[in-house]
């Protein structure tokens, strides 16, 4: 793999690309809404969710013994299995195949196994002329770019750029109308689904029963490359299977309402092998490549149910984070949370630390996930390790384990507290911090900070139930009897000072108060 | 008289917006409450939790543990996210030391978000609560999404007499806040602050309301930022002040 940059240059050279943020605003505003009405449409769908989660888990718990069974079959059904290790092992299979079989022109459809390996620098460095025909692919493959979504792989691009893209490689007028575009687009590939002797795919399931391989396109293309070539090639992650063909209709129902808010894709293709004697259409030859590249490890750990991700995208389209940056930030293959727990998944936690610690937890991926997967929590078990593994910011560490020492310490704790509330206060002005200093630089970076009160609460708490008490008054009064811990105690710790305990005139009309009482904010 | 009450304040509460905890305090007091504040609380250890320092959450945890075991009643929490963190991630967080997973579990049993306990008692608060505001309202992602609280704030700001709702686009979406991202990430952060406001100001909203102090803290850093003068309130704070 080539030179990644840093993480927070590809964040801001995201954050800092306007056309970016107007194309992902529109398109995952777009998919979200029609997911959600796709969903209504679908009767009972928790139930649907839950069995399919069931299903995929049922046959992670069990892989390598369904694998065997998957083989079986699939060698049955005459199809040549190969096993790879590697992305280099899979790219080399795929080429050792295409000799084989004298192949010099592929055409492939949508494959993410296959933008995972980087199979095709690796095929087009051996002499081969391959030609992506999903029609965003194709887009990705003219413009020498990297597809920066699951399922739409040039959601970065507005359609001004892919006209100016397709007339500057294959020099047809130029246009900004999909449907002229598409048009061109078709009759180009047209003629290489005739041309190509091979055809590559990658698999959106394996279903173990029956040996067959699942692919779903909406452009037919997918159709095109597993008919029209003499040889098929699937490349497929070894956890992608469904137990059964009545598993397989749960994942369907679920995968197109996920991933575009379709009730299902235009075209499902199931194969089961290569052309049989009185076929009228068909590969003289059918491979599938089972491929590793990190999974068996990822299966062995504590995220081994993110391989249960059916890779519709959902959870792309709700990220807040994935709406702001973009796929390219991700910095590798799988964008967006499900990225952010394959990438460091696959390829290990060093170098991809920061993809786990970029989120809010806002759990909005975890709603929308069809299978149920829990990426929150993988995000904090990844953070985990992070901290185990990894170097992390000195001063965030050194914070954090003082912070460890001093929260058992309920003394220490509210001295450390007010110290540190004197520090913010002192840099304050009309109640507001617009700059400070070291980790505290991040938040001012963004927004101000509201100065942290004069009093505490638990001052002003005190303050009022012994004034409560004093006058006989009844709202603390009848506190006392509530908490064993808090009555016994508040005698302990008494006030700053005594005017300055409870909601003073001055700390109403200047001090950080309640809306109400709020100073509207001014402009400096 | 109801069940006494114990009120987990928060760090934020204590340390930034005490109001926000009188409020709460009025609240509970309203409904019959005796309100019991341990004051030996000290944070629910969220943001080391957060950040991967499990063992230093679990070292605050346990405290809280201790002091909250002590007491009895209710645990009242005004903030969605230390909620879900007594709620949800402690019994992970000790998943292995069976002793404090099952204290853990036994005080998630008895914690209750404040606007989910208001909501249900609301009924037998004394009638007449009455604001003039069209209030946007920002539920926050551990409250709607980590606890499931979805209605129970919105159903208070519908009981007071004069609160309209204005309807912010993409209302679920988070604000960017995230605690420590919010520091550690300012630029995603502060673009997703970005994207919040602009929705809160075209909703024609003229206070935002939401039910953690973190998530306003951000907000209302922003605003000020901008130089926008829209005010920023606490649910707790706006029932508090509707009420009679």
């Amino acid at each position: 793999m080539s030179a990644v940059p840093p993480f927070v240059e590809r964040v801001r050279s995201a954050l800092g690309d306007e056309r970016l943020h107007v194309a992902l605003g529109r398109a995952t505003e777009a998919l979200r809404s029609r997911r959600a009405s796709a969903f209504a449409s679908l009767e009972d769908s928790d139930r649907v969710r839950d069995l399919a989660r069931k299903a995929k888990l049922e046959v992670l718990a069990d892989l390598a013994s369904q694998l065997q069974r998957f083989e079986e079959r699939l060698v049955a059904n005459g199809v040549e299995v190969h096993w790879a290790e590697t992305g280099e092992e899979a790219n080399r299979l795929v080429l050792e195949i295409a000799r084989r079989h004298g192949v010099k022109r592929i055409v492939k459809s949508k494959s993410m196994a296959t933008e995972e390996t980087h199979l095709n620098p690796a095929l087009e460095r051996a002499g081969m002329d391959v030609v992506e025909t999903d029609l965003g692919e194709y887009i990705v493959q003219l413009n020498q770019d990297r597809p920066s979504h699951i399922i739409l792989p040039i959601i970065h691009l507005t359609r001004e750029d892919v006209g100016a893209v397709m007339h500057r490689r294959i020099q047809v007028p130029l246009s900004d109308d999909p449907r002229t575009l598409a048009g061109f687009a078709r009759a180009k590939l047209r003629e290489e689904f005739l041309r190509a002797d091979m055809g590559i795919t990658g698999a959106n399931f394996g279903v173990v029963e029956t040996g067959t391989i699942c692919l779903v396109t909406n452009e037919g293309n997918g159709r095109m490359v597993t008919t029209l070539p003499r040889v098929h090639v699937a490349v497929m992650g070894i956890e992608k299977l469904v137990p059964t063909l009545e598993d397989l209709d749960l994942f369907l129902r679920l995968l197109a309402r996920s991933a575009t808010g379709q009730k299902i894709t235009t075209y499902t293709t199931l194969l089961r092998g290569p052309r049989r004697p009185g076929d009228e259409c068909g590969p003289e030859a059918m491979h599938v490549i089972l491929l590793d590249n990190g999974r068996s490890r990822l299966l062995a750990g504590d995220d081994a149910e993110i391989l249960g991700c059916i890779r519709c995208g959902a959870c792309l389209n709700a990220c807040p984070i994935y709406k702001s940056i973009g796929g390219h930030a991700y910095g590798d293959t799988y964008p967006g949370p499900v990225g952010a727990i394959v990438t460091p998944g696959l390829r290990g936690l060093h170098g991809w630390s920061e993809l786990p610690a970029a989120s809010t937890l806002c759990g909005a991926c975890r709603d929308v996930c069809p299978v149920r997967l829990d990426i929150p929590r993988m995000l904090l078990g990844l953070r985990r390790e992070t901290v185990r593994t990894e170097k992390t910011p000195l001063g965030l560490r050194l914070g954090l384990k003082a912070f460890g020492w001093i929260a058992p310490r309920p003394k220490l704790y509210r001295a450390a507290a007010a110290a540190a509330r004197r520090l913010v206060r002192a840099r304050a002005r009309e109640g507001w911090v617009r700059r400070l200093p070291g980790l505290g630089g991040g938040w001012t970076q963004a927004r101000d900070l509201r100065a942290p009160a004069a009093t505490t609460f638990q001052e002003q708490w005190t303050h009022r139930q012994q004034t409560a008490r004093a006058t006989g008054s009844t709202p603390g009064a009848s506190a006392g009897g509530a908490g064993g811990a808090g009555v016994r105690r508040q005698q302990a710790h008494k006030p700053e000072a005594a005017s300055g305990a409870g909601l003073t005139p001055a700390e109403r009309a200047g001090g950080p108060g309640g809306a109400a009482q709020h100073p509207p904010a001014r402009r400096r | 008289m109801s069940d006494p009450v114990q009120l987990f304040h928060t760090c934020l509460v204590n340390e930034i917006g005490p109001e926000v905890g009188m409020a709460a305090v009025r609240l509970l007091e309203r409904l019959g409450h005796p309100v019991g504040v341990p004051l030996d609380q000290t944070c629910c250890g969220q943001p080391a939790y957060n950040a991967g320092f499990h063992d230093e959450a679990r070292s605050a945890a346990r405290h809280m543990l201790r002091v909250l075991s002590a007491t009895e009643g209710v645990i009242v929490i005004p903030s969605g996210s230390c909620a879900d963190m007594l709620v949800h991630q402690y019994e992970l967080l000790f998943r292995d030391e069976a002793e404090w997973r099952e204290k853990a579990h036994a005080i998630a049993g008895r914690c209750r978000e404040l606007s989910q306990l208001l909501a249900e008692e609301w009924p037998r608060m004394p009638a007449g609560a009455r604001l003039r505001a069209r209030v946007a309202y920002h539920p926050s992602c551990h409250l709607l999404r980590g606890l499931g609280v979805r209605d129970a704030p919105l159903e208070l700001l519908r009981a007071v007499e004069g609160v309209t709702l204005a309807e912010v686009e993409d209302q679920e979406e988070c604000c960017g806040f995230g605690g420590l991202f919010s520091v550690k990430q300012p630029e995603i952060s502060g673009r997703m602050l970005e994207r919040k406001l602009a929705a809160v100001a075209a909703s024609g909203a003229d206070r935002l309301v939401s039910c953690d102090l973190g998530c306003l803290m951000h907000l209302a850093g922003g605003l000020r930022r901008q130089g926008v003068g829209l005010a920023v309130q606490h649910l707790a704070e706006l029932l508090d002040e509707a009420l009679p």
